[in-house]
């Protein structure tokens, strides 16, 4: 699969997520939040995971950072992280998700922005504090130096004032500023990788235009790889290079962001793309809808997970044979028995 | 004149929230949430409130549902039996016989079904509150009502946790629509579906509007939703009304710089169309200490001097587009061209 996935461009991705299975063991049953992911982020791109409730996204990410929470773990795949100067790559998920190495990536050349700016900051200290701390736990400077080092974060994410906002308290900002101080906070180690994981979500759509222009310009800037997660089709038009569109634990397309758009190969893909209310559309028109709702991960169908949705479902195959990711161009990946014949027999 | 009588008309409909400090709990401010705006719903017509948290869009539901009391103005609401009453007004006994005509669709599905009820239950109980004995009538309605939304009558006594999103926001319009209302509410019906339900919902409200002659007010912060389903939007800015047409008139030219950035600034789902967006600085003010003159000053690019002192009014500036902005007839905005959705699938 890594060598199907390995792109023509010479230089090897910064991250390579191959066959990823995250799975939670409740006592109803096994929940397959991840089942078998493949993606890869090149070095200073912007990839978006773009998919709907239950899809995984958020999980992906997680995984990657090796902080889901019990009782889920990851039962299966790589992640491989790439350095500049070390000869192989990091498996994060060989790690021990408690131990130094995984702590050291986790904040320094791994970053996170959640969606949440209200609750993502301790309440009991200070903003300044925070960033501080995480300045400290990954690099050898002062009390000084990160504190200057922050009040220059501050105003490079936009705040005003920020000499006087370091000594201020998460309540008293706006959810607009936590969002920028999060975004600061999660820069101050200069990661390789920033996640940002459904970053303007709660936001107003003017805030958002503000905080999706600021993470442009410092990617920019920075010249760091960025994962957007959202379910927002018009977030990942405008911000991203490459996308993957998942559906309940599953890729099933990936490509660069104007073939998803403009030549979208799996039926999931080309429906939400159509069902999606568009600012462009005439007043008062009808939108195409898919049938039905997300299954619950309890009752997660056979074969192909999106078959009982699909307008194109063939009877006898996408019900019984599980598609794998296949190229469709050299960048452009579908699962989908559309575009490859099932195997001989259906995996048990 | 008007001929036809709308079946809403507020007018300078104010609503303040006082701010308590102290030991005493004195009065010390206002946040003016809902600051004397007026419009009129005709019968059989989608009108939208859209505008960012904190604009007062809410609050404006509530103040028509009488959820809230105004703190000053008129709600006129035409009754079935054609009379037009005050609803603003009518002590909360006297409005009794209207309120079953105004309904409301929450925005929460997963909050706004009792959990304990069964769909029966749930759908039944605004029969049962309004007189309806017969458990058999009460039964029979709750059917045709399922149908109407395109649910199966069979999953009647079954509880709302083995229903879907979006199936829940099919029992809540249900709900909504047993006693046959002719105002339907409805505040973010479909912000917290996904988006592949989002449409299913929005395009049942359509039929339903058709079906049954519903007018509705729809709250919204999404601009793409409110395109699909309004014949006309109002646009509000921390508590004022700043603009209000023909959806198509809004969304192509925009007479006010707020209505142009809100346009803007809505990502575009099509990555050919990654344009420079208007990006407005700082925040949406303080409704508790809003800027003086107009409250969109601080933050628009078009802002002159007289902005700053005094306030703008809502004026008709062409037939169905009233803008409330000094400059209005002066500049020029752009809007969003409806030309397709500009995808080539296949």
């Amino acid at each position: 699969m890594a060598d199907q996935i390995a792109r023509a461009n010479g230089q090897p991705p910064m991250l390579t997520v191959e066959g990823l299975k995250t799975y939670f063991f409740t006592d109803e049953g096994t929940v397959r939040a991840v089942d078998g992911a493949s993606f890869e982020v090149q070095a200073g791109k912007t990839v978006g995971i773009v998919g709907e409730s239950g899809c995984g996204k958020s999980v992906t990410a997680l995984s990657i950072l090796r902080i889901v929470e019990r009782p889920g773990r990851i039962v299966a795949g790589q992640i491989l992280l790439r350095r500049p100067n070390a000869k192989a790559p990091v498996d994060l998920a060989l790690l021990e998700a408690e131990g130094a190495e995984i702590r050291a990536i986790r904040g320094g050349e791994i970053a996170l922005v959640f969606q949440e700016p209200m609750t993502s900051f301790s309440p009991h200290y200070t903003i300044g504090n925070q960033i501080v701390e995480t300045i400290q736990l990954h690099q050898d400077v002062g009390k000084e130096e990160a504190r200057n080092r922050t009040i220059e974060l501050l105003r490079m994410v936009g705040i005003p004032n920020p000499e006087r906002r370091i000594d201020e308290y998460p309540f008293e900002l706006s959810g607009g500023l936590r969002q920028r101080m999060m975004i600061a906070m999660a820069l101050s180690c200069n990661p390789k990788i920033l996640i940002a994981d459904e970053p303007t979500t709660a936001l107003d759509v003017t805030t958002q235009a503000q905080i999706l222009d600021l993470l442009r310009d410092i990617q920019q800037r920075t010249q760091m790889s960025v994962i957007i997660i959202t379910h927002d089709m018009g977030v990942i038009a405008e911000m991203t290079d490459d996308v993957i569109v998942m559906y309940l634990g599953r890729v099933v397309e990936s490509g660069p962001v104007d073939e998803i758009f403009h030549q979208p190969k799996h039926p999931y893909t080309q429906a939400l793309l159509r069902s999606i209310p568009s600012i462009f559309a005439e007043p008062r028109t009808k939108l195409p809808t898919i049938a039905g709702s997300i299954p619950h991960p309890h009752n997660r169908p056979t074969g192909c997970p999106f078959h009982p949705r699909c307008a194109e479902a063939m009877p006898g195959i996408c019900d019984r044979h599980e598609p794998r990711l296949r190229p469709i161009s050299e960048a452009h990946f579908a699962s989908c028995f559309l575009y490859h014949e099932p195997e001989a027999a259906p995996p048990s | 004149m008007r001929m036809v009588v709308p079946l809403l008309e507020v007018r300078n409909l104010q609503r303040f929230f006082p701010i308590r400090k102290g030991l005493l709990r004195r009065i010390v401010g206002q946040v003016r949430a809902v600051d004397d705006i007026s419009f009129h719903i005709n019968k059989g017509e989608t009108l939208s409130l859209v505008g960012e948290s904190g604009c007062g869009k809410t609050t404006t539901a509530r103040c028509i549902l009488r959820a809230l009391k105004p703190t000053s103005g008129e709600v006129l609401f035409q009754t079935a039996e054609g009379e037009v009453v005050d609803t603003a007004e009518l002590p909360k006994a006297a409005l009794k016989p209207f309120r079953h005509q105004m309904q409301m669709i929450f925005q929460d599905p997963f909050s706004s079904l009792n959990p304990r009820m069964t769909v029966f239950d749930i759908v039944a109980e605004p029969l049962l509150a309004s007189g309806v004995k017969s458990r058999e009538q009460r039964r029979r309605r709750v059917e045709e009502l399922l149908e109407l939304v395109r649910l199966r009558p069979e999953f009647m006594q079954r509880f709302p946790h083995a229903f879907s999103g979006g199936q829940r926001q099919r029992i809540g319009i249900a709900r909504a629509l047993a006693l046959n209302p002719s105002l339907i509410v409805a505040d973010e019906p479909v912000s917290a579906l996904d988006v592949s339900v989002q449409a299913q919902i929005l395009n049942l409200m359509l039929d339903l509007q058709d079906e049954l002659g519903l007018t509705y007010l729809f709250v919204a912060h999404d601009l793409s939703v409110v395109k699909h389903i309004s014949d006309r939007v109002a646009v509000m800015y921390v508590g004022k009304i700043v603009e209000i047409a023909e959806t198509k008139t809004l969304f192509k030219a925009p007479k006010h710089p707020y209505t142009e950035a809100l346009l803007s600034a809505v990502p575009k789902p099509d990555p050919r169309r990654r344009s420079e967006r208007i990006v407005l600085q700082g925040e949406v003010a303080d409704p508790a200490h809003p800027p003086s003159g107009c409250y969109f000053h601080p933050r628009c690019a078009h802002a002159i001097d007289r902005c700053k002192t005094e306030t703008p009014s809502l004026e008709e500036i062409q037939p169905g587009q009233f803008v409330s902005c000094h400059r209005a007839r002066e500049i020029s905005l752009n809007g969003v061209e409806a030309q397709g959705n500009g995808m080539t699938i296949g």
